[in-house]
């Protein structure tokens, strides 16, 4: 484990516009470091709908991206509302985004399922009132 | 099919990206929807979309797009224009609709193909 690198980002909950620069600077990141592009992408696009998610749901928080021999881990952090029933939320189609949201194009029920959908393991841990925190893993 | 055909069957204007236009597609993706956008990879792809936020740009950044299309003639802003350049991505803007556009692309043999990828979901 000694030998992880490790990228820290702090997500503005305040700033949709700016949501996904995290992502993006993932992305470059593991293509400098010569990942394929399909893990490249799966990874991105994971930590992208995340990052989405803190932006709409909790105010922003905080992603942590740690680069292993075997997998690459997402951590994701917020101290938002939290999810109410989890395993409703990872079905495909159901979403609590106000209509605001959908008209930037997102809040359609597919953001936690496609996390699931691009990683090898997901696991969400989520407290009402206290926050959220998920894992994600994609093997190398 | 290259990035110049789709400007040409759409009667589209660049709006950036006017050196990598003979870039290949191969195929296509129409949606307001961006998680939906995000939940099938393809392969250099091509978004058609009547959306117009930075998000767009990003979506199709994290998916490895090509070419995003811009359909009843919605124009992106400056931000928008810069990340589409940082990212090699061409941006057109057509009067067509999108179901026309869609229809235009499709007839002229560009697909809705699906690339495999890893998870556990397997698109």
């Amino acid at each position: 484990m000694s030998d992880a690198l490790r990228f820290h980002y702090d997500v503005d909950g305040e700033n949709f516009t700016s949501a996904g620069e995290a992502s993006a600077q993932v992305k470059k990141k593991l293509r400098q470091l010569g990942f394929s592009p399909d893990i490249i992408r799966r990874v991105s696009i994971a930590m992208y709908e995340g990052e989405i998610n803190m932006v709409v749901h909790a105010g922003g928080g905080k992603a942590d991206v740690f680069v292993y021999p075997e997998n690459i881990e997402i951590v994701l952090e917020d101290s938002g509302p939290g999810i109410a029933d989890v395993e409703l939320a990872m079905k495909e189609g159901y979403s609590t985004a106000p209509d605001n949201v959908r008209a930037l194009g997102f809040g359609a029920g597919m953001g936690l399922p496609n996390m699931k959908r691009y990683t090898d393991s997901m696991t969400v841990e989520s407290e009402l009132g206290v926050g959220t925190k998920i894992v994600m893993k994609v093997n190398v | 099919m290259k990035i110049r055909e789709i400007k040409e069957l759409l009667n589209a204007h660049v709006v950036c990206g006017e050196s990598i236009m003979e870039n290949d597609v191969f195929s296509a993706c129409g949606s307001d929807m961006m998680s939906d956008v995000l939940a099938f990879v393809k392969d250099q792809g091509v978004l058609l979309t009547g959306l117009v936020n930075p998000q767009v740009i990003r979506t199709a950044e994290m998916m490895d797009m090509r070419c995003i299309v811009f359909v009843r003639n919605k124009v992106p802003n400056e931000s928008m224009i810069d990340l589409a350049i940082d990212n090699g991505i061409v941006l057109l803007t057509t009067p067509t609709r999108m179901f026309e556009a869609c229809g235009k692309l499709y007839e002229a043999g560009l697909r809705g193909k699906l690339k495999e990828t890893g998870g556990d979901g397997n698109v």
